[in-house]
Protein backbone atom coordinates (compact mmCIF):
# COMPACT_ATOMS: atom_id res chain seq x y z
CA UNK A 1 0.00 0.00 0.00
CA UNK A 2 1.42 3.22 -0.90
CA UNK A 3 1.65 5.94 1.48
CA UNK A 4 -1.33 8.18 -0.09
CA UNK A 5 -3.39 5.19 -0.12
CA UNK A 6 -2.54 4.91 3.85
CA UNK A 7 -3.06 8.98 4.39
CA UNK A 8 -6.10 8.43 2.49
CA UNK A 9 -7.69 5.09 4.68
CA UNK A 10 -7.00 7.57 7.93
CA UNK A 11 -8.49 10.35 6.50
CA UNK A 12 -11.26 8.01 6.39
CA UNK A 13 -11.24 6.38 9.99
CA UNK A 14 -11.15 10.06 11.67
CA UNK A 15 -14.27 10.89 9.72
CA UNK A 16 -16.29 8.20 10.52
CA UNK A 17 -14.81 8.02 14.42
CA UNK A 18 -17.87 7.84 16.89
CA UNK A 19 -18.71 10.40 19.18
CA UNK A 20 -18.48 9.22 22.31
CA UNK A 21 -22.06 9.73 23.28
CA UNK A 22 -22.93 7.08 20.91
CA UNK A 23 -20.53 4.81 23.08
CA UNK A 24 -22.42 5.95 26.16
CA UNK A 25 -25.60 5.10 24.71
CA UNK A 26 -24.88 1.68 23.28
CA UNK A 27 -23.66 1.15 27.15
CA UNK A 28 -26.96 2.29 28.72
CA UNK A 29 -29.31 0.16 26.16
CA UNK A 30 -27.42 -2.98 26.58
CA UNK A 31 -27.55 -1.76 30.76
CA UNK A 32 -30.61 -2.23 30.36
CA UNK A 33 -31.08 -5.40 28.51
CA UNK A 34 -29.08 -6.86 31.14
CA UNK A 35 -31.00 -5.47 33.97
CA UNK A 36 -34.61 -6.26 32.61
CA UNK A 37 -33.38 -10.19 32.53
CA UNK A 38 -31.31 -10.07 35.68
CA UNK A 39 -34.26 -8.81 37.74
CA UNK A 40 -36.80 -11.06 36.24
CA UNK A 41 -35.22 -13.76 37.52
CA UNK A 42 -35.28 -11.59 41.12
CA UNK A 43 -37.26 -14.36 43.51
CA UNK A 44 -40.78 -11.94 44.28
CA UNK A 45 -39.58 -13.16 47.82
CA UNK A 46 -36.69 -10.73 47.95
CA UNK A 47 -38.30 -7.54 46.07
CA UNK A 48 -37.65 -5.14 49.10
CA UNK A 49 -33.83 -6.41 49.62
CA UNK A 50 -33.32 -5.75 45.55
CA UNK A 51 -34.75 -2.19 46.35
CA UNK A 52 -33.00 -1.57 49.20
CA UNK A 53 -30.05 -2.75 47.02
CA UNK A 54 -30.86 -1.18 43.91
CA UNK A 55 -30.62 1.90 46.64
CA UNK A 56 -27.07 1.86 47.70
CA UNK A 57 -26.44 1.09 43.68
CA UNK A 58 -27.95 4.18 42.42
CA UNK A 59 -25.54 6.02 44.78
CA UNK A 60 -23.13 4.96 42.75
CA UNK A 61 -23.31 8.54 41.81
CA UNK A 62 -20.57 9.38 45.10
CA UNK A 63 -18.20 9.14 41.56
CA UNK A 64 -19.51 12.65 40.42
CA UNK A 65 -19.67 13.85 44.24
CA UNK A 66 -16.41 12.98 44.11
CA UNK A 67 -15.08 14.51 41.54
CA UNK A 68 -16.87 17.80 42.77
CA UNK A 69 -15.68 17.89 45.44
CA UNK A 70 -12.25 16.76 44.47
CA UNK A 71 -10.33 20.09 44.03
CA UNK A 72 -8.53 21.32 47.47
CA UNK A 73 -9.40 24.64 47.17
CA UNK A 74 -13.46 25.22 48.25
CA UNK A 75 -15.62 26.98 46.27
CA UNK A 76 -19.18 26.32 45.81
CA UNK A 77 -19.38 23.32 43.34
CA UNK A 78 -16.69 21.74 46.25
CA UNK A 79 -18.96 22.38 48.38
CA UNK A 80 -21.51 20.75 46.75
CA UNK A 81 -19.58 18.15 45.86
CA UNK A 82 -18.99 17.32 49.32
CA UNK A 83 -22.53 17.30 50.14
CA UNK A 84 -23.23 14.93 48.13
CA UNK A 85 -20.49 12.95 48.98
CA UNK A 86 -22.51 12.55 52.52
CA UNK A 87 -25.90 11.85 51.00
CA UNK A 88 -24.63 9.14 48.91
CA UNK A 89 -22.66 7.88 52.01
CA UNK A 90 -25.65 7.40 53.71
CA UNK A 91 -27.65 5.60 50.90
CA UNK A 92 -24.29 3.57 50.37
CA UNK A 93 -24.09 2.62 53.94
CA UNK A 94 -27.57 2.14 54.93
CA UNK A 95 -28.45 -0.02 51.60
CA UNK A 96 -25.86 -2.26 51.58
CA UNK A 97 -26.46 -2.82 55.46
CA UNK A 98 -30.36 -3.01 55.85
CA UNK A 99 -30.30 -5.41 53.19
CA UNK A 100 -27.76 -7.69 54.74
CA UNK A 101 -29.85 -7.29 57.99
CA UNK A 102 -32.82 -8.61 55.77
CA UNK A 103 -31.35 -11.41 53.73
CA UNK A 104 -29.84 -13.10 57.21
CA UNK A 105 -33.19 -13.06 58.28
CA UNK A 106 -34.18 -15.45 55.11
CA UNK A 107 -33.72 -19.11 56.79
CA UNK A 108 -34.91 -22.46 55.25
CA UNK A 109 -36.52 -24.77 57.32
CA UNK A 110 -34.28 -26.53 60.01
CA UNK B 1 -1.89 6.51 39.86
CA UNK B 2 -3.48 4.67 38.08
CA UNK B 3 -3.66 4.73 33.91
CA UNK B 4 -6.70 6.21 32.44
CA UNK B 5 -6.68 2.60 31.20
CA UNK B 6 -6.60 0.88 34.38
CA UNK B 7 -9.05 3.18 35.57
CA UNK B 8 -11.68 2.56 33.12
CA UNK B 9 -11.24 -1.51 33.71
CA UNK B 10 -11.44 -0.83 37.40
CA UNK B 11 -15.06 0.27 36.69
CA UNK B 12 -16.17 -2.09 34.67
CA UNK B 13 -14.95 -4.76 37.26
CA UNK B 14 -16.81 -2.74 39.59
CA UNK B 15 -19.99 -2.36 37.05
CA UNK B 16 -20.01 -6.27 36.55
CA UNK B 17 -19.43 -6.76 40.40
CA UNK B 18 -22.92 -4.55 40.91
CA UNK B 19 -24.56 -6.66 37.47
CA UNK B 20 -23.85 -9.71 40.28
CA UNK B 21 -25.31 -7.88 43.22
CA UNK B 22 -28.49 -8.25 41.51
CA UNK B 23 -28.38 -11.79 39.81
CA UNK B 24 -27.60 -13.11 43.05
CA UNK B 25 -31.38 -12.28 44.67
CA UNK B 26 -32.17 -14.67 42.36
CA UNK B 27 -32.98 -16.64 45.52
CA UNK B 28 -31.74 -16.01 49.24
CA UNK B 29 -28.78 -18.71 49.70
CA UNK B 30 -26.66 -16.73 46.66
CA UNK B 31 -28.63 -13.25 47.76
CA UNK B 32 -26.00 -12.65 50.59
CA UNK B 33 -23.02 -13.25 48.21
CA UNK B 34 -24.32 -11.32 45.96
CA UNK B 35 -25.05 -8.18 48.46
CA UNK B 36 -21.08 -8.66 49.22
CA UNK B 37 -20.64 -8.52 45.30
CA UNK B 38 -21.94 -5.27 45.57
CA UNK B 39 -20.42 -3.84 48.38
CA UNK B 40 -17.30 -5.02 46.59
CA UNK B 41 -17.81 -3.40 43.32
CA UNK B 42 -19.33 -0.14 45.05
CA UNK B 43 -15.46 -0.43 46.98
CA UNK B 44 -13.90 -0.42 44.39
CA UNK B 45 -15.62 2.65 42.41
CA UNK B 46 -15.04 4.70 45.10
CA UNK B 47 -11.40 4.00 46.22
CA UNK B 48 -10.40 4.39 42.39
CA UNK B 49 -11.80 7.43 42.07
CA UNK B 50 -10.34 8.72 45.10
CA UNK B 51 -6.97 7.99 43.41
CA UNK B 52 -7.75 9.92 40.63
CA UNK B 53 -5.27 13.48 40.45
CA UNK B 54 -8.32 15.91 40.24
CA UNK B 55 -9.23 14.60 43.77
CA UNK B 56 -7.44 16.08 46.09
CA UNK B 57 -9.55 16.68 49.35
CA UNK B 58 -9.00 13.75 51.03
CA UNK B 59 -9.64 15.17 54.59
CA UNK B 60 -13.46 16.76 54.17
CA UNK B 61 -13.99 13.81 51.62
CA UNK B 62 -12.97 11.51 54.58
CA UNK B 63 -15.37 13.27 56.93
CA UNK B 64 -18.38 13.46 54.72
CA UNK B 65 -17.74 9.61 54.33
CA UNK B 66 -17.92 9.44 57.60
CA UNK B 67 -20.51 11.44 58.58
CA UNK B 68 -23.24 9.94 55.75
CA UNK B 69 -21.51 6.66 56.24
CA UNK B 70 -22.41 6.87 60.51
CA UNK B 71 -25.68 8.28 59.69
CA UNK B 72 -26.49 5.22 57.44
CA UNK B 73 -25.79 2.78 59.29
CA UNK B 74 -27.50 3.89 61.87
CA UNK B 75 -31.01 3.80 60.63
CA UNK B 76 -29.91 0.34 58.45
CA UNK B 77 -29.81 -1.14 62.50
CA UNK B 78 -32.13 0.48 63.94
CA UNK B 79 -34.95 1.06 61.06
CA UNK B 80 -38.13 -1.70 62.21
CA UNK B 81 -38.81 -4.01 59.26
CA UNK B 82 -42.32 -2.79 59.05
CA UNK B 83 -40.68 0.63 58.08
CA UNK B 84 -39.13 0.01 54.97
CA UNK B 85 -41.03 1.44 52.69
CA UNK B 86 -40.58 4.79 54.30
CA UNK B 87 -37.00 4.18 54.89
CA UNK B 88 -36.56 3.44 50.68
CA UNK B 89 -38.12 6.87 50.01
CA UNK B 90 -35.99 8.66 52.44
CA UNK B 91 -32.87 6.81 50.90
CA UNK B 92 -34.40 7.34 47.25
CA UNK B 93 -35.30 11.47 47.88
CA UNK B 94 -31.07 11.61 48.94
CA UNK B 95 -30.18 10.27 45.71
CA UNK B 96 -32.34 12.84 43.69
CA UNK B 97 -30.86 15.17 45.88
CA UNK B 98 -27.24 14.59 45.63
CA UNK B 99 -27.95 13.72 41.67
CA UNK B 100 -29.07 17.78 41.59
CA UNK B 101 -26.13 18.77 43.63
CA UNK B 102 -23.74 17.46 41.52
CA UNK B 103 -25.32 18.54 38.23
CA UNK B 104 -25.62 22.19 40.00
CA UNK B 105 -21.97 21.77 40.65
CA UNK B 106 -21.11 20.66 37.32
CA UNK B 107 -22.39 23.78 35.98
CA UNK B 108 -20.81 26.27 38.42
CA UNK B 109 -17.27 24.71 37.41
CA UNK B 110 -17.28 22.45 34.64
CA UNK B 111 -13.22 22.48 34.37
CA UNK B 112 -13.55 19.99 37.44
CA UNK B 113 -15.26 17.29 35.77
CA UNK B 114 -13.30 17.91 32.52
CA UNK B 115 -16.09 18.63 30.29
CA UNK B 116 -15.37 22.18 29.64
CA UNK B 117 -15.20 23.41 26.33
CA UNK B 118 -11.92 25.72 25.25
CA UNK B 119 -14.09 29.10 26.65
CA UNK B 120 -14.60 27.08 30.00
CA UNK B 121 -18.35 26.39 28.95
CA UNK B 122 -20.00 24.25 29.19
CA UNK B 123 -20.66 21.57 25.37
CA UNK B 124 -23.93 21.76 24.51
CA UNK B 125 -24.54 17.49 24.82
CA UNK B 126 -22.94 18.42 28.12
CA UNK B 127 -25.97 20.72 28.89
CA UNK B 128 -28.83 18.57 27.71
CA UNK B 129 -27.16 15.55 29.41
CA UNK B 130 -27.19 17.91 32.65
CA UNK B 131 -30.63 19.02 31.99
CA UNK B 132 -31.99 15.55 32.07
CA UNK B 133 -29.93 14.32 35.09
CA UNK B 134 -31.61 17.89 37.23
CA UNK B 135 -34.67 17.82 36.58
CA UNK B 136 -35.00 14.10 37.09
CA UNK B 137 -33.25 13.89 40.11
CA UNK B 138 -34.97 17.16 41.00
CA UNK B 139 -38.52 15.32 40.93
CA UNK B 140 -36.87 12.10 42.45
CA UNK B 141 -35.70 14.44 45.36
CA UNK B 142 -39.12 16.42 46.28
CA UNK B 143 -41.67 13.19 45.08
CA UNK B 144 -39.49 10.42 47.82
CA UNK B 145 -39.68 13.25 50.05
CA UNK B 146 -43.87 13.86 50.03
CA UNK B 147 -43.96 9.56 49.70
CA UNK B 148 -41.78 9.32 53.04
CA UNK B 149 -44.26 11.52 54.68
CA UNK B 150 -47.02 9.91 53.34
CA UNK B 151 -46.03 6.35 54.48
CA UNK B 152 -44.24 7.91 58.09
CA UNK B 153 -47.65 8.97 58.83
CA UNK B 154 -46.57 12.67 58.89
CA UNK B 155 -48.54 13.65 55.44
CA UNK B 156 -52.26 12.07 55.51
CA UNK B 157 -52.37 9.34 53.11
CA UNK B 158 -55.88 10.76 51.34
CA UNK B 159 -55.26 11.58 48.06
CA UNK B 160 -54.82 15.51 47.45
CA UNK B 161 -57.20 16.58 44.35
CA UNK B 162 -58.14 20.18 43.39
CA UNK B 163 -59.88 21.38 40.30
CA UNK B 164 -57.40 21.75 37.17
CA UNK B 165 -54.57 19.58 38.90
CA UNK B 166 -53.51 17.59 35.76
CA UNK B 167 -53.57 21.11 33.74
CA UNK B 168 -51.66 22.70 36.13
CA UNK B 169 -48.87 20.11 36.33
CA UNK B 170 -48.92 20.29 32.53
CA UNK B 171 -48.79 23.96 32.09
CA UNK B 172 -45.36 23.40 34.86
CA UNK B 173 -43.95 20.55 32.64
CA UNK B 174 -44.18 22.77 29.68
CA UNK B 175 -42.25 25.50 31.63
CA UNK B 176 -39.43 23.29 32.87
CA UNK B 177 -39.44 22.22 29.76
CA UNK B 178 -38.78 25.22 27.80
CA UNK B 179 -36.58 26.39 30.14
CA UNK B 180 -34.54 23.53 29.85
CA UNK B 181 -34.14 23.91 26.38
CA UNK B 182 -33.52 27.58 26.86
CA UNK B 183 -30.44 26.45 28.79
CA UNK B 184 -29.59 23.92 26.38
CA UNK B 185 -29.36 26.40 23.66
CA UNK B 186 -27.82 29.42 26.07
CA UNK B 187 -25.80 27.92 29.05
CA UNK B 188 -27.50 30.50 30.85
CA UNK B 189 -27.78 30.04 35.02
CA UNK B 190 -31.02 31.84 34.71
CA UNK B 191 -33.27 29.21 32.65
CA UNK B 192 -31.42 26.02 34.51
CA UNK B 193 -32.34 27.56 38.45
CA UNK B 194 -35.96 28.14 36.60
CA UNK B 195 -35.91 24.77 35.36
CA UNK B 196 -34.46 23.20 38.85
CA UNK B 197 -37.44 25.33 40.79
CA UNK B 198 -40.32 24.19 38.61
CA UNK B 199 -38.73 20.58 38.46
CA UNK B 200 -38.40 20.43 42.45
CA UNK B 201 -42.32 21.90 42.64
CA UNK B 202 -43.32 19.51 40.31
CA UNK B 203 -42.35 16.40 42.00
CA UNK B 204 -44.35 17.49 44.83
CA UNK B 205 -47.33 17.93 42.77
CA UNK B 206 -47.53 14.35 40.90
CA UNK B 207 -47.43 12.57 43.96
CA UNK B 208 -50.02 14.86 46.47
CA UNK B 209 -52.96 13.00 44.52
CA UNK B 210 -52.21 9.85 45.04
CA UNK B 211 -53.52 7.52 47.78
CA UNK B 212 -51.65 5.90 50.52
CA UNK B 213 -52.56 2.53 49.04
CA UNK B 214 -51.17 2.74 46.07
CA UNK B 215 -47.63 4.10 48.03
CA UNK B 216 -46.04 0.11 46.69
CA UNK B 217 -46.10 1.49 43.11
CA UNK B 218 -44.87 5.24 43.19
CA UNK B 219 -41.66 3.82 46.14
CA UNK B 220 -41.52 1.40 43.17
CA UNK B 221 -41.45 4.40 40.47
CA UNK B 222 -38.90 6.28 42.37
CA UNK B 223 -36.66 3.68 42.74
CA UNK B 224 -36.69 3.97 38.99
CA UNK B 225 -36.31 7.42 38.92
CA UNK B 226 -32.81 7.23 40.77
CA UNK B 227 -31.58 5.06 38.65
CA UNK B 228 -32.42 7.43 35.65
CA UNK B 229 -30.91 9.99 37.58
CA UNK B 230 -28.01 8.35 38.19
CA UNK B 231 -27.47 7.21 34.88
CA UNK B 232 -27.93 11.28 33.73
CA UNK B 233 -24.99 11.88 35.74
CA UNK B 234 -22.74 9.00 34.00
CA UNK B 235 -23.62 10.51 30.94
CA UNK B 236 -22.90 14.13 32.16
CA UNK B 237 -19.52 12.38 32.79
CA UNK B 238 -18.78 9.92 30.39
CA UNK B 239 -18.37 7.61 32.62
CA UNK B 240 -19.95 4.09 31.76
CA UNK B 241 -19.86 2.29 34.94
CA UNK B 242 -22.59 5.44 36.15
CA UNK B 243 -24.48 4.36 32.91
CA UNK B 244 -24.79 0.33 33.92
CA UNK B 245 -25.48 1.01 37.59
CA UNK B 246 -28.25 3.87 36.78
CA UNK B 247 -29.54 1.87 33.75
CA UNK B 248 -30.15 -1.34 35.95
CA UNK B 249 -31.92 0.44 38.68
CA UNK B 250 -34.20 1.81 36.68
CA UNK B 251 -35.40 -1.12 34.90
CA UNK B 252 -35.40 -2.64 38.12
CA UNK B 253 -37.64 -0.40 39.57
CA UNK B 254 -39.65 -0.14 36.35
CA UNK B 255 -39.98 -3.83 36.36
CA UNK B 256 -41.04 -3.98 39.98
CA UNK B 257 -44.13 -0.57 39.07
CA UNK B 258 -44.95 -3.05 36.53
CA UNK B 259 -45.38 -6.29 38.76
CA UNK B 260 -47.23 -3.83 41.28
CA UNK B 261 -49.69 -2.32 38.62
CA UNK B 262 -50.63 -5.97 37.59
CA UNK B 263 -51.15 -7.04 41.11
CA UNK B 264 -53.74 -4.52 41.43
CA UNK B 265 -54.77 -4.78 37.90
CA UNK B 266 -54.27 -1.27 37.15
CA UNK B 267 -52.25 1.03 34.99
CA UNK B 268 -49.23 2.90 35.63
CA UNK B 269 -51.10 6.09 34.05
CA UNK B 270 -54.50 5.15 35.78
CA UNK B 271 -52.56 5.34 39.19
CA UNK B 272 -50.13 8.47 38.44
CA UNK B 273 -53.40 10.47 37.39
CA UNK B 274 -54.31 9.35 41.03
CA UNK B 275 -57.29 9.95 43.36
CA UNK B 276 -57.87 6.52 44.10
CA UNK B 277 -58.09 4.97 47.77
CA UNK B 278 -59.84 7.76 49.24
CA UNK B 279 -63.53 8.24 50.25
CA UNK B 280 -65.18 7.92 46.63
CA UNK B 281 -64.85 4.78 46.59
CA UNK B 282 -65.79 3.49 50.01
CA UNK B 283 -68.86 6.30 49.39
CA UNK B 284 -69.94 4.60 46.41
CA UNK B 285 -70.17 0.72 48.13
CA UNK B 286 -71.27 1.69 51.69
CA UNK B 287 -74.23 2.23 49.96
CA UNK B 288 -74.66 -1.86 48.71
CA UNK B 289 -73.76 -3.22 51.71
CA UNK B 290 -76.61 -5.40 52.94
CA UNK B 291 -76.83 -7.14 56.48
CA UNK B 292 -75.83 -10.59 55.52
CA UNK B 293 -75.60 -13.41 57.86
CA UNK B 294 -72.20 -14.39 58.42
CA UNK B 295 -70.86 -17.49 60.46
CA UNK B 296 -69.00 -16.50 63.75
CA UNK B 297 -67.30 -18.69 65.70
CA UNK B 298 -64.68 -18.05 68.71
CA UNK B 299 -60.71 -18.91 69.02
CA UNK B 300 -61.27 -22.46 70.05
CA UNK B 301 -63.27 -23.20 67.16
CA UNK B 302 -60.63 -22.18 64.92
CA UNK B 303 -58.36 -23.92 66.80
CA UNK B 304 -60.28 -27.32 66.10
CA UNK B 305 -60.43 -27.08 63.14
CA UNK B 306 -56.74 -26.29 62.03
CA UNK B 307 -55.64 -28.72 64.59
CA UNK B 308 -57.55 -31.53 62.84
CA UNK B 309 -56.58 -30.58 59.11
CA UNK B 310 -54.31 -32.00 57.29
CA UNK B 311 -53.27 -28.93 55.29
CA UNK B 312 -53.55 -25.17 56.45
CA UNK B 313 -52.42 -22.68 54.07
CA UNK B 314 -52.13 -18.80 56.08
CA UNK B 315 -53.00 -16.00 53.84
CA UNK B 316 -51.69 -12.76 55.69
CA UNK B 317 -52.31 -9.31 54.70
CA UNK B 318 -51.02 -5.69 56.22
CA UNK B 319 -53.28 -6.27 59.00
CA UNK B 320 -50.71 -9.02 60.53
CA UNK B 321 -48.36 -6.34 60.51
CA UNK B 322 -50.15 -3.49 62.10
CA UNK B 323 -51.52 -5.99 64.88
CA UNK B 324 -47.99 -6.86 65.28
CA UNK B 325 -49.12 -10.45 65.43
CA UNK B 326 -46.29 -11.91 63.51
CA UNK B 327 -44.09 -13.51 66.29
CA UNK B 328 -47.25 -15.32 67.71
CA UNK B 329 -48.46 -16.79 64.74
CA UNK B 330 -45.06 -18.43 64.22
CA UNK B 331 -45.30 -20.00 67.65
CA UNK B 332 -48.91 -21.00 66.18
CA UNK B 333 -47.41 -22.56 63.33
CA UNK B 334 -44.41 -24.16 65.10
CA UNK B 335 -47.04 -26.00 67.21
CA UNK B 336 -49.02 -26.91 64.20
CA UNK B 337 -45.73 -28.18 62.27
CA UNK B 338 -45.43 -30.32 65.44
CA UNK B 339 -48.52 -31.85 65.31
CA UNK B 340 -48.32 -33.04 61.54
CA UNK B 341 -50.03 -30.20 59.85
CA UNK B 342 -48.89 -29.27 56.36
CA UNK B 343 -48.24 -25.74 56.98
CA UNK B 344 -47.71 -22.73 54.26
CA UNK B 345 -48.40 -19.15 53.60
CA UNK B 346 -49.53 -17.22 50.59
CA UNK B 347 -48.58 -13.87 49.99
CA UNK B 348 -50.04 -11.74 47.20
CA UNK B 349 -47.50 -9.26 46.05
CA UNK B 350 -49.65 -6.84 47.34
CA UNK B 351 -49.63 -8.24 50.95
CA UNK B 352 -47.53 -5.70 52.50
CA UNK B 353 -46.58 -1.72 51.61
CA UNK B 354 -43.83 -2.88 49.13
CA UNK B 355 -42.96 -5.24 46.85
CA UNK B 356 -41.92 -8.12 48.76
CA UNK B 357 -42.90 -6.27 51.92
CA UNK B 358 -44.94 -9.31 53.74
CA UNK B 359 -42.04 -11.67 53.04
CA UNK B 360 -39.42 -9.84 55.55
CA UNK B 361 -41.77 -9.31 57.51
CA UNK B 362 -42.90 -13.15 57.98
CA UNK B 363 -38.53 -13.41 57.76
CA UNK B 364 -37.73 -11.29 60.58
CA UNK B 365 -40.02 -13.72 62.96
CA UNK B 366 -38.49 -16.52 61.95
CA UNK B 367 -40.93 -18.24 59.23
CA UNK B 368 -38.47 -20.23 57.37
CA UNK B 369 -38.96 -19.12 53.49
CA UNK B 370 -39.25 -22.62 51.71
CA UNK B 371 -42.56 -22.24 53.06
CA UNK B 372 -43.92 -18.93 52.48
CA UNK B 373 -45.44 -19.16 48.67
CA UNK B 374 -46.29 -16.37 46.02
CA UNK B 375 -50.00 -16.44 44.73
CA UNK B 376 -49.16 -18.36 41.31
CA UNK B 377 -47.37 -21.42 43.37
CA UNK B 378 -50.24 -22.06 45.82
CA UNK B 379 -53.37 -21.28 43.65
CA UNK B 380 -53.03 -24.55 42.34
CA UNK B 381 -53.07 -26.25 45.97
CA UNK B 382 -55.73 -24.56 47.60
CA UNK B 383 -58.88 -26.94 46.64
CA UNK B 384 -56.82 -29.45 47.90
CA UNK B 385 -56.39 -27.22 51.28
CA UNK B 386 -58.67 -27.77 54.69
CA UNK B 387 -58.45 -24.53 55.89
CA UNK B 388 -57.26 -21.30 54.51
CA UNK B 389 -56.67 -19.13 57.16
CA UNK B 390 -56.75 -15.74 56.66
CA UNK B 391 -55.39 -12.75 58.54
CA UNK B 392 -55.44 -9.28 57.98
CA UNK B 393 -56.25 -10.03 54.30
CA UNK B 394 -59.37 -8.36 52.25
CA UNK B 395 -59.55 -7.70 48.92
CA UNK B 396 -56.62 -9.98 48.04
CA UNK B 397 -59.24 -12.92 48.95
CA UNK B 398 -62.10 -11.30 47.47
CA UNK B 399 -64.13 -13.83 45.29
CA UNK B 400 -65.36 -11.02 43.15
CA UNK B 401 -62.58 -9.72 41.70
CA UNK B 402 -63.06 -13.44 39.36
CA UNK B 403 -66.41 -13.54 39.48
CA UNK B 404 -68.45 -9.75 39.52
CA UNK B 405 -67.78 -8.27 36.14
CA UNK B 406 -68.98 -5.10 37.97
CA UNK B 407 -67.14 -4.82 40.90
CA UNK B 408 -64.06 -2.08 40.71
CA UNK B 409 -61.54 -4.80 41.49
CA UNK B 410 -62.86 -7.29 38.95
CA UNK B 411 -59.55 -8.61 37.05
CA UNK B 412 -57.22 -8.42 39.84
CA UNK B 413 -55.28 -11.94 40.15
CA UNK B 414 -56.37 -13.12 44.02
CA UNK B 415 -55.23 -15.85 46.15
CA UNK B 416 -58.03 -18.54 45.94
CA UNK B 417 -59.19 -18.90 49.55
CA UNK B 418 -62.83 -19.64 48.57
CA UNK B 419 -61.26 -22.73 46.63
CA UNK B 420 -60.43 -24.01 50.31
CA UNK B 421 -62.82 -26.86 52.28
CA UNK B 422 -63.03 -24.31 55.19
CA UNK B 423 -62.29 -20.48 55.57
CA UNK B 424 -61.20 -18.64 58.25
CA UNK B 425 -60.96 -15.20 58.08
CA UNK B 426 -59.91 -13.30 61.15
CA UNK B 427 -60.53 -9.86 60.91
CA UNK B 428 -61.94 -6.77 63.52
CA UNK B 429 -65.53 -6.20 61.87
CA UNK B 430 -66.90 -6.67 58.71
CA UNK B 431 -65.38 -3.33 57.84
CA UNK B 432 -64.68 -3.11 54.27
CA UNK B 433 -61.04 -3.39 53.06
CA UNK B 434 -59.07 -0.48 51.10
CA UNK B 435 -61.00 -0.28 48.29
CA UNK B 436 -64.12 0.03 49.94
CA UNK B 437 -66.18 -3.71 48.66
CA UNK B 438 -67.81 -6.04 50.65
CA UNK B 439 -66.45 -9.17 50.55
CA UNK B 440 -68.27 -12.13 49.58
CA UNK B 441 -65.95 -14.90 51.04
CA UNK B 442 -66.92 -14.04 54.46
CA UNK B 443 -70.79 -14.77 53.97
CA UNK B 444 -70.08 -18.32 52.15
CA UNK B 445 -70.97 -21.29 53.82
CA UNK B 446 -67.52 -22.86 54.81
CA UNK B 447 -66.56 -19.26 55.84
CA UNK B 448 -66.24 -18.72 59.87
CA UNK B 449 -65.45 -15.66 60.81
CA UNK B 450 -62.85 -14.77 63.58
CA UNK B 451 -63.89 -11.17 65.24
CA UNK B 452 -60.95 -10.20 67.21
CA UNK B 453 -57.81 -8.44 66.65
CA UNK B 454 -55.16 -10.61 64.62
CA UNK B 455 -52.54 -10.65 67.93
CA UNK B 456 -55.17 -11.60 70.17
CA UNK B 457 -56.90 -14.25 67.54
CA UNK B 458 -53.19 -15.71 67.59
CA UNK B 459 -52.43 -15.84 70.93
CA UNK B 460 -56.14 -17.91 71.93
CA UNK B 461 -55.81 -20.19 68.77
CA UNK B 462 -51.97 -20.92 70.71
CA UNK B 463 -53.56 -21.17 74.38
CA UNK B 464 -56.39 -23.53 72.32
CA UNK B 465 -53.98 -25.93 70.27
CA UNK B 466 -51.86 -26.46 73.54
Amino acid sequence: MNVDALQGTVQAAQDSSVDPLISSITVFVLAIVVGYHVVWNVTPALHTPLMSVTNAISSIVIVGALLAAGPVEMNLATVLGLIAVGLASVNIFGGFMVTHRMLSMFKKRK
Amino acid sequence: MLSANMVELSYLVASVLIIFALKGLANPESARRGNAFGMLGMGIATLVTLQLDSVQNYAWILAAIGVGGLIGGVVARKVPMTHMPQTVAFMHSLVGLAAVLIAVSACYDPVAYGIANAEGGLYTASRIELFLGTFIGAITFTASLVAFGKLHGLLSGQPLVFPGQHMVNLALGVVMIAAGVMFCVTGAWVPFLVMLAVALVLGVLLIVPIGGADMPVIVSMLNSYSGWAAAGIGFTLGNNMLIVAGALVGSSGAILSYIMCKAMNRSLFNVLLGGFGGDAGAGAASGEVIARPVKSGAAEDAAFMIANARSVVIIPGYGLAVARAQHVLKEMVDVLIKQGVDVKFAIHPVAGRMPGHMNVLLAEADVPYDIVFEMDEINSELSDTDVALIIGANDVVNPAAKTDPASPIYGMPIIEASKARHVIVVKRSLAAGYAGLDNDLFYMDQTMMLFADAKKACESVLKSLD
